[in-house]
């Protein structure tokens, strides 16, 4: 390791100072005793949604469509914890389904 | 104006919040040890010492930054690389702050912890889950980030002293986090009237990952997901009127 013990204390600094830079952003930009913009109101209710599209896609970014596998076990898995969470609702059970489904398919069916 | 005085105060408010907070973390106890865990070994298989993983946990708190800080680490010293860097892949963070701007107000002292801890999960998850009735709000959504902030931190704790021990067959376990992800969106959608945003997130999410890749596809789709739902404002608050806006 070529950094000595003050540097890397620095970059990790550097890491915590842009982590919290975007936690605490928009909570110092509209502080509650002050009136929110709507725009920015507007955005608060609107976001949401989008954002829960991209964290699914963010988490599924390194399937690859075209690799042996064609991310089929992901298909298999979250088709299972959709349906099953339509019809049950039942947040866990959804989601330990398409768990071991997925793990049982990548340890076994899928084992590569 | 706020109900900010009575949950100030209300220590025995606490114990009771966390009974009804902790089930909702399960899924995040067994995703983020797990992660954590494999978080550890990585971090000292890199050859990082044993303290390293679980001081960024602690301090970071932001999984897929602290994987990259383990490179940057090895790398020669650039700090401004290293803010510039964490400012881009944490960016997402000023969307979750804008979300709740309303539902952390009047939380008191809890605030900054709960802006503190805001990583995806305790977002998601305190953006969805109902509070439960005579539960007290701050305390709930407290707890919830405490908890998932603990079950990460323990975990890169665990896998960086005990690498060597922690060799089970858990291939695929990681998959819980993409499905706590699908599930909530799936609650978000069925609870929604119109789904512009939810599709817009998706198509620009999509679109940008076969235009940029997976390392950078995140920075254009947060851009297109603002600029689209700033172009649409117009009709979506007419359409939405009294309900959804």
């Amino acid at each position: 390791m070529d950094m000595t013990l003050m540097q890397q204390l620095v970059t990790i600094a550097m890491c915590v100072l842009g982590t919290m830079a975007t936690r605490y952003i928009p909570f110092l930009l509209f502080p509650p005793g002050k009136q929110t913009p709507p725009y920015v109101q507007y955005l608060g209710k609107v976001l949401p949604s989008a954002v829960f599209a991209l964290l699914v896609v963010y988490c599924l970014k390194d399937v690859s469509l075209t690799a042996e596998l064609h991310g089929i076990p992901e298909a298999l898995a979250l088709v299972v914890t959709g349906v099953l969470h339509v019809w049950r609702r039942q947040m866990f059970l959804s989601m330990a389904a398409g768990t071991i489904l997925y793990m049982v398919l990548v340890q076994t069916v899928f084992a590569g | 104006m706020e109900k900010g005085t009575a949950m100030e105060k209300g220590w025995e408010k606490a114990w009771p919040a966390l009974r009804a907070a902790f089930p909702y973390t399960v899924p995040i106890l067994t995703g983020f040890l797990f992660l954590g865990i494999g978080y550890g070994i990585f971090a000292h298989s890199m050859g990082l010492p044993k303290w390293l993983a679980p001081f960024m946990a602690a301090t970071i708190f932001g999984g897929s930054l602290e994987f990259i800080a383990v490179t940057l680490l090895l790398a020669p010293f650039n700090p401004v690389q290293a803010l510039i860097l964490s400012l881009v892949i944490q960016a997402r963070h000023l969307f979750y702050g804008i979300s709740m701007l309303d539902k952390y107000k009047g939380t008191g002292w809890k605030k900054v912890f709960l802006i503190h801890l805001m990583c995806d999960e305790s977002f998601a998850i305190n953006y969805t889950a109902e509070v439960p009735a005579g539960i007290d709000k701050g305390w709930f959504l407290l707890w919830i980030s405490l908890l998932n902030y603990s079950y990460w931190v323990t975990g890169s704790f665990l896998g960086s002293q005990f690498s060597t021990l922690l060799q089970f067959n858990l291939k695929g376990l990681g998959f819980i986090m993409t499905t706590l992800f699908a599930v909530i969106f799936l609650e978000q959608w069925l609870k929604e009237d119109q789904h512009v945003s939810a599709s817009v997130g998706f198509a620009a999410s999509l679109g940008c990952l076969a235009v940029f890749g997976a390392q950078r596809f995140m920075i254009p789709a947060l851009v297109i997901i603002l600029a689209v739902l700033t172009i649409l404002r117009k009709p979506l608050q007419r359409q939405g009127g009294r309900g959804q806006f």
